[in-house]
């Protein structure tokens, strides 16, 4: 089995692509790639296009090592890497959706994001006239005496985002469930595509408006690798309590939605409470509840107001405060528990073939965090745990979110502390050489990955991975088994990104 | 739980608490919305939420309407789960092609009269994603929009003042729909 050095070896190594290598390799090592990605020993960290080449992030499992393989696809085809490997699936149907070229081999050539409703086809490759009349999607079939399907969306009962869910039923029990996504997508990497650093860095932080932060945090990173620039300390840590914080407000939301979905609205109406704390003292601190366009390649758009350490310091109080009773809410009313426990089990093999971040993946024993591994400043200098569960349920998911809750309370006491005056932003090279950069971010929903490629100040193509291409699926296999009436609950238990995946 | 609960019976709610600036504007907003929504729907107005292409964070701030900072419930104001219930849709985002004929649907299910607000940047024209092949442009390229609150996304505060526009419109005599 290739190791990822092998792989990288065997190619022609790319130059000026940081900080991680990545090499253009024949199609045996591309097959060679997937193979090793289908035995284990690798795993996917991105698979994506452009116009007449196919680029594949991996992730050495024993070595933690990162690199990017990339095939050229003259003829528009490339083999398939979803025909042994099931999680590049969706990111290969989607690479045919937007640039036209082919998986060969692939075990289901329907499309994804495309639903026949764009101008034109392959808009990011060689364009074609959009299909007259498109053929209808066709969900996969099951079927059984007394099976009945239920179509739910793309408009949801609640204030959330847009997507199909097609449940095969027998009786309460759910035999399959099958998503179709792509109801928002707008052609984020197309926008991208010849925009400016700053434009385009106000999209990314718009892919997905709860992970503002960690998306133009990983977009940053990014065009500093590219650039091969070093942002200054004060701004280091200042994205930090930011990200921190993000990790805090999102933490707080989803523990008490996963409750109020089991109908126990106590935890919801006190999480709510505190997640209302967090967001209010990020606009005194930082001038935007979400804190949004902060985070710019080069540092921050702006230092933290003057009393702004005072208005997190008593957010992170109120949290403190007020957390531990409703931990104790949670672990002692038994009938959430009898909700949460053991509904919607993800095993650890699947995780771990999906390579499953975030939460998804650490209630499944799959230790990963982008901020351990590969790691990022600050963090190797803050002390932190990255707590794991075994159990792959509802309540896992809820523990995990619970102990990275208190996690983000210590590390952003720790960056209060660690504060220095300085600047907070160098600017970027007027770089005329063609440069690529690549980031691994964690944000609170789990690593995201940007791959970009500049040409002087222009993007020339920017690739943004949501932690949910790799989540939405083993929400799939979760709720098989379980009653429908859980799904709410396994789902928010899940809280996958639509806009994330869908781009 | 019961000491919880307990506590919850003696404390002072949070929407009452020491005035910041915020909390004083909150307290004038809420006043304006129960009066006038009362006069023109009884004691009730049913918002059906549709996302229609957004980046998810119009969704986090219309949810926090619902925290007990801002308690939108208090004035009969509350979020309904369809179209087929509600006076009132309130769309964000961008309105992309894929759910396009979504939108068009909701609001063909919603009975009259109704009304249709856009929230944020994007649901105005597209924000930043205008222009891309996915996209349509902003929720009235689409469907009639009665009022539109900018901002990205529009502060709880921002969406409770919104929503006080769109009653004083219906009021001075703007038809709906």
């Amino acid at each position: 089995m290739p190791t990822l050095i092998d792989l990288i070896r065997a190619g022609r190594k790319v130059e000026r692509h940081h900080p991680w290598p990545r090499a253009v390799v024949d199609s045996d090592a591309w097959r060679a790639a997937a193979g090793a990605l289908a035995d284990g020993g690798l795993s996917l960290l991105g698979l994506w296009g452009e116009p007449s080449c196919v680029h594949m992030a991996i992730v050495d499992e024993r070595t933690s090592d990162i690199g990017v393989v990339s095939l050229d696809c003259p003829d528009r085809r490339f083999p398939s890497v979803a025909a042994c490997h099931p999680p590049a699936l969706r990111l290969e149907r989607t690479i045919h959706d937007l640039f036209g070229l082919q998986a060969a081999g692939t075990p289901d050539p329907r499309p994804w994001l495309d639903h026949g409703r764009w101008p034109m086809r392959f808009p990011l490759g060689e364009r074609l006239d959009a299909a007259p009349d498109p053929a209808p999607y066709q969900f996969l079939p099951a079927e059984g005496d007394g099976l009945h399907q239920i179509p739910v969306g793309p408009v949801h009962a609640g204030i959330i985002e847009p997507g199909h869910f097609r449940f095969t039923a027998s009786g309460e029990t759910v035999v399959r469930l099958e998503q179709r996504l792509g109801y928002t997508h707008k052609g984020v990497e197309g926008l991208m595509t010849g925009s400016a650093v700053e434009q385009a860095a106000r999209l990314a932080g718009r892919v997905s408006g709860d992970s503002t932060v960690a998306y133009a945090l990983a977009f940053a990173q990014a065009v500093e690798a590219a650039q091969q620039i070093a942002v200054p300390p004060r701004a280091v840590l200042l994205r930090a309590l930011m990200a921190e914080f993000e990790r805090l407000a999102n933490h707080l939301g989803d523990i008490g939605a996963i409750c109020n979905d089991a109908s126990f609205a106590l935890m919801q109406a006190h999480c709510a409470v505190l997640r209302e704390a967090v967001l209010r003292a990020a606009d005194a601190a930082f001038g935007h509840r979400l804190m949004r366009d902060l985070v710019v390649p080069g540092g921050v758009a702006r230092d933290i107001a003057g009393d702004g350490p005072n208005a997190i310091r008593a957010a992170l109080d109120q949290i403190r405060r007020h957390f531990p009773a409703l931990i104790e809410l949670y672990d002692n009313t038994a009938s959430l528990q009898d909700r949460t426990v053991g509904t919607g089990i993800v095993t650890a093999a699947l995780a771990r073939q999906f390579a499953a971040g975030g939460y998804v993946g650490r209630a499944s024993g799959r230790d990963h965090d982008a901020r351990r591994k590969p790691g990022y400043l600050p963090y190797d200098g803050l002390r932190f745990e990255v707590p794991v569960l075994g159990d792959g349920d509802v309540n896992a998911r809820v523990w995990i979110r619970i102990r990275e809750v208190q996690q983000s309370l210590a590390l952003a006491y720790q960056i209060l502390v660690g504060l220095e005056a300085g600047p907070v932003r160098v600017s970027l090279r007027a770089a005329s050489e063609a440069a690529e950069g690549i980031a691994l971010v964690e944000g609170f929903r789990g690593d995201i990955l940007v791959w970009l490629r500049l040409n002087g100040d222009r993007i020339d193509r920017c690739h943004l991975r949501d932690p949910s291409w790799f989540q939405w699926p083993l929400l799939e296999a979760a709720i098989e088994g379980n009653i429908v009436a859980d799904f709410p609950l396994c789902n928010k238990s899940f809280n996958c990104s639509y806009s994330g995946q869908d781009l | 739980m019961r000491k919880l609960l307990f506590e919850s019976l003696f404390r002072q709610p949070l929407t009452e608490q020491a005035p910041r600036p915020d909390d004083a504007a909150l307290a004038e907003l809420a006043a304006a919305v129960g009066r006038t929504a009362r006069r023109r729907l009884g004691r009730s107005l049913s918002i059906r939420e549709v996302d229609a292409g957004s980046c998810n964070g119009c969704e986090l701030e219309i949810h926090a309407l619902g925290n007990a900072y801002y308690d939108v419930e208090r004035f009969g104001i509350r979020f309904v789960a369809s179209p087929r219930h509600a006076d009132v849709l309130l769309v964000t985002g961008p309105v992309t092609n894929n759910m396009r004929e979504a939108l068009e649907r909701t609001y063909r299910a919603t009975p009259d009269p109704k009304w249709v607000v856009a929230a944020g940047d994007c649901a105005r024209d597209g924000g930043c994603f205008a222009g891309s092949y996915a996209v349509v442009g902003g929720v009235s390229a689409v469907v009639p929009v009665d009022l539109h609150i900018p901002g990205c996304p529009p502060s709880p505060i921002a969406i409770l003042r919104g929503l006080i526009g769109l009653l004083e419109a219906v009021d001075s005599g703007v038809a709906a729909r």
